[in-house]
């Protein structure tokens, strides 16, 4: 290889310079505080781990002094070597189990519709902006709304069935209704406003599911004569559903741990009811009047529980609230469990 | 006017005449006039051209110069895009398909498309052919059968699959997928099949194996490709049609566009000296 | 052409009647998140401002100024009540402004660990331990700021320099809310730090910076409006936190600025008072209202500006 050389161009002067880290003063000094920064952010980061554990640690040993089995078996009580969360245990349930029969559906409908049907119009964009403002809202201002709207709708309902059971239809014949003890504080109203505290998040994650299948799948449906619909029921949604299953069971989740929004409601604090009197899961079954009772009826929920024994000036009640923090935890635990198995089963099930 | 040497353009593959005389086929596809606007950009001008039928057309051109776009007003798939505008005419089989009244999803299963992409969907290969009869309302099994096999045989994947019609199409290789898809596309019994750089995602003995297919397939189908390779385009197409900048500079019998093309910048591309 | 006998299917329209049905069904999904907003306001306005028939609203037996400027807060009928709201809103921007000082360093730190120093596996162990530690219910933080962070830290440590604090306090209800919102201060800052061009580090990389300087020099200040929209955020979740801060910081509402001691916040109070038996539409139970318009206008603003500067950020690297 021949290079030009003009003369007035500097030659390439050989410099003693050593790459070796701490060869250099300021270079030390900078590695140094770069070092320094690196640890300080490694250890706020691991701070999460450690508190994580200093909290669940915490938290089994003040347990240690009420969690048996017996503590799940019964309900609450004023002697806390026998107050345990059989109530709360059931009204947790029923409670997720309607929140999600409302929130479901509705959250996965609007995600479907705000990712595949809309098309950029005011309307759309009022309602993107507003579902971001929603999930800033405080659960207890969901609350507020829940008391004096669904609250106030079963108090009209109580009276409606307790005053009168029997309606003249139409001058023809009368029909006689059941009666029906419908309370103002039922399970019903503490899931409606609970489905208005997840469904930001349901929708967010149902949409973040949707978005992640391929435009391509869309693209080659719609190629094949596919209409829209017939694209989004067949391809779209059988595509996302590990990610929109798993994402709508953790967001729904959320409401096992919410208790603000249910005491503003008037949910029971202290109370032995179970809802529905179905107190095992055998009388699911064997009991179905109960069954029906039980989403019009009162209800006490775990977290609702935890607070109420949390603030007990009895300090042997502090093991009793561990321990129902102890099994809303596992509670929580086994959701997400199943959370993840169902991604892992619906994404096999996905590749067949 | 300097010609190019004719050995250098490659064989053409079997089934493909390219001195096609196009006044003895009567024209699958007539467009008139075509402007596209993505927004106020617009990317498509005053483009006119005629596909004859049961031939294979090659649309070629630089990346961005148009070529896709107007493949994808062939069977309005360019509708799905916010913002975007069509005017002028497309007559497919003597109808205007830009009519607000033309039900697009009837128009999609007579004007079929292949992707770039393969794109199978994430069921068996038997259900990815029936896919499209079974969304227009098919629901005999025996009928679907009959077809999912036929449609295979002619896509050329039959006997490859034949043992494994309820195994994954996902697990097929490139080369399989795209033509799974050509036999998904021919199961809405298609006249036409508009196909997007088909073959740019394969290895050569799958895009030969592809090549073929579309010269076997152009006996019954009416065929529009996109392609950017050029070697490609003379080897399956009856018809080339040389795109610039939105604008259809120059088409006619693929052996003359690449032998002797009357307009300067067709050749300046065919021969490498841009694109 | 041969004449071919196409299939009924292939010359056929797919009926899409039942299609229209759906996509309106699926709008009205959509659009019941604005009826909810409607309702919130209606619900809040209805009671707090104008009370349409016999109620009457809280704003028509208080005075608007009293409860802004007022600094006693005793919400009982009769002539003893006081509506001030100030002792609520030193208790909750104290309670907040803890958290922010324990969150935003902690926040932004793992953020910055994570996407500019962690390797792959090592983010996917952290990201999910981020999120145990948001999925926690608010009450088991709030047990462990009143049962474990006041009396095993938060007493002995003060204790060493004669501090004297009391078992409802601010300060350990502050501490929990921080814990609570770092996740969010986290991952929100995350995407923003991770959204900053690689081309801007390897600039600055191949021009000789350590890490640090990458870190704190180029990539933060780069992302920092989408960080202070992060901060924002967790701030306006602080400020709506409510169970922890009604176990942990007590229920007296007293204006004051001493985290040692217990102060009631909004959300504290609307809980203890929803707890309490007052009438349907006596002031006592009215005021939760006021209490909660004060509550969501100051979150929805803090909010809005948080989404605002967020969506300008991602403009600017869009």
């Amino acid at each position: 290889m021949n290079i030009p050389m003009t003369t007035s161009e500097p030659r390439y002067v050989a410099r003693s310079v050593s790459f070796y880290s701490g060869a250099d003063r300021s270079i030390r000094r900078r590695l140094f505080l770069s070092r320094v920064f690196a640890g300080a952010c490694r250890f706020v980061t691991y701070g999460s781990l450690i508190v994580l554990v200093v909290l669940l640690t915490a938290i089994v040993w003040s347990s240690l002094d009420r969690l048996s089995p017996d503590f799940v078996y019964s309900t609450n009580s004023s002697d806390p070597d026998k107050a345990g969360m059989l109530a709360g245990l059931w009204g947790s349930f029923w409670l997720v189990l309607f929140t999600a029969l409302f929130s479901v559906p509705i959250g996965v409908g609007s995600a479907v519709y705000l990712e595949e049907i809309a098309r950029d119009s005011f309307a759309v964009r009022v309602i993107k902006t507003n579902l971001s403002n929603l999930a800033g809202v405080p659960s207890i201002v969901y609350g507020i709304l829940g008391y004096t709207v669904f609250r106030s709708a079963a108090a009209v309902l109580k009276v409606w069935f307790d005053g009168q059971h029997a309606f003249n239809v139409m001058g023809l014949f009368r029909l006689r209704l059941i009666k029906l003890p419908i309370y103002e504080d039922n399970i019903l109203v503490g899931a409606l406003t609970l489905t208005l505290v997840v469904m930001p998040t349901v929708i967010a994650a149902a949409q973040e599911a949707l978005r992640s299948v391929p435009g391509s799948i869309r693209m080659a449906s719609l190629a094949l004569g596919a209409t829209r619909w017939q694209t989004i029921w067949r391809q779209v949604i059988p595509a996302a559903l590990p990610g929109i299953s798993t994402g709508v069971i953790l967001s729904t989740s959320r409401a096992i741990g919410e208790a603000a929004p249910l005491i503003m409601l008037g949910a029971l604090t202290i109370t032995t009811m179970v809802p529905g009197n179905i107190d095992s899961p055998l009388k699911l079954i064997t009991r179905p009047t109960q069954v029906l009772q039980a989403p019009l009826d009162q209800f006490t929920a775990m977290p609702i529980e935890i607070y109420d024994w949390s603030r007990q000036t009895d300090s042997q009640f502090t093991a009793v609230a561990a321990s129902g923090i102890m099994v809303l935890l596992v509670v929580l635990l086994a959701i997400n469990a199943v959370a993840l198995i169902v991604r892992h089963y619906a994404s096999r099930r996905l590749k067949w | 006017m300097p010609a190019i040497n004719p050995s250098s353009v490659p064989p053409s593959v079997a089934g493909v005449d390219r001195n096609l005389d196009m006044s003895a086929h009567a024209a699958a596809i007539e467009a008139r006039g075509l402007d596209f606007y993505y927004g106020d950009h617009q990317v498509l001008f005053d483009v006119s051209l005629t596909v004859p039928e049961r031939s294979v057309t090659a649309l070629i051109g630089p990346s961005g110069c148009g070529k896709s776009t107007f493949l994808r007003t062939l069977n309005r798939m360019n509708d799905l895009i916010e913002g975007s505008v069509c005017r002028g005419e497309i007559l497919v089989e003597g109808q205007n398909i830009m009519d607000p009244a033309v039900d697009v999803v009837l128009l999609r299963k007579h004007v079929g498309m292949v992707f770039q992409k393969s794109t199978p969907f994430p069921k068996s290969i038997f259900d990815n052919v029936a896919y499209g009869p079974r969304v227009s309302g098919e629901r005999n099994r025996s009928v679907l059968a009959d077809l999912v096999e036929s449609c295979l045989k002619k896509a050329a994947l039959w006997d490859e699959v034949k043992d494994r019609l309820t195994k994954p199409a996902m697990a097929l290789s490139g080369g399989q997928q795209q033509r799974l898809c050509i036999a998904r596309t021919l199961a809405t019994n298609p006249r036409i099949i508009l196909m997007d750089e088909p073959a740019s995602a394969l290895d050569p003995a799958s895009t030969d194996r592809i090549e073929n297919l579309i010269g076997e397939l152009c006996a019954n189908y009416t065929i529009v490709i996109v392609t950017h390779n050029m070697q490609q385009a003379s080897r399956v197409s009856h018809q080339t049609a040389f795109f610039y900048k939105g604008v259809l500079v120059e088409t006619g019998p693929t052996l003359k566009i690449f032998t002797g093309p009357s307009e300067k910048r067709t050749e300046d591309y065919i021969t490498g000296r841009f694109g | 052409m041969p004449a071919v006998k196409l299939p009924k299917w292939a010359t056929q329209s797919v009926s899409r009647r039942h299609e229209k049905l759906i996509q309106a069904a699926l709008f009205l999904c959509a659009a019941l998140s604005v009826l909810t907003t409607a309702a919130i306001i209606l619900v809040l306005l209805t009671n707090a401002v104008y009370a349409p028939g016999a109620k009457t609203a809280f704003f028509e037996r208080v005075s608007l100024w009293e409860f802004l400027t007022g600094t006693h807060w005793k919400p009982v009928d009769g002539e003893s009540g006081r509506f001030g709201i100030l002792p609520l809103l030193c208790g909750t921007i104290m309670v907040a402004v803890i958290a922010s000082v324990v969150s935003v360093p902690a926040g932004l730190g793992a953020a910055i660990y994570m996407s500019e120093y962690a390797a792959s596996r090592e983010r996917e162990f952290l990201k999910p331990l981020l999120e145990i530690l948001a999925g926690i219910p608010s009450v088991v933080f709030g047990f462990f700021a009143l049962k474990f962070i006041t009396p095993w830290i938060l007493k002995p440590v003060l204790g060493l320099f004669g501090v004297n604090l009391q078992i409802f306090n601010t300060l350990s209800a502050g501490i929990v809310v921080g814990i609570m919102v770092t996740p969010l201060i986290a991952s929100l800052s995350e995407d923003v730090i991770r959204s900053v061009p690689r081309s801007l580090r390897e600039a600055a990389y191949a021009l000789g910076s350590t890490r640090f300087d990458v870190s704190v020099r180029i990539v933060v200040p780069a992302a920092l409006s989408g960080i202070l929209a992060a901060f924002l955020l967790a701030f306006s979740r602080a400020v709506g936190e409510t169970m922890a801060v009604t176990i942990a910081g007590g229920q007296q509402a007293i204006a004051t600025l001493n985290p040692l001691q217990g102060a009631q916040t909004m959300t504290g109070f609307m809980v203890h008072a929803s707890t309490g038996d007052s009438s349907a539409d006596s002031i006592s139970r009215m005021s939760i209202y006021a209490v909660g318009i004060a509550l969501f206008a100051i979150t929805l603003t803090i909010n809005i500006i948080s989404g605002w500067i967020l969506r300008r950020y991602r403009e600017v690297y869009q």
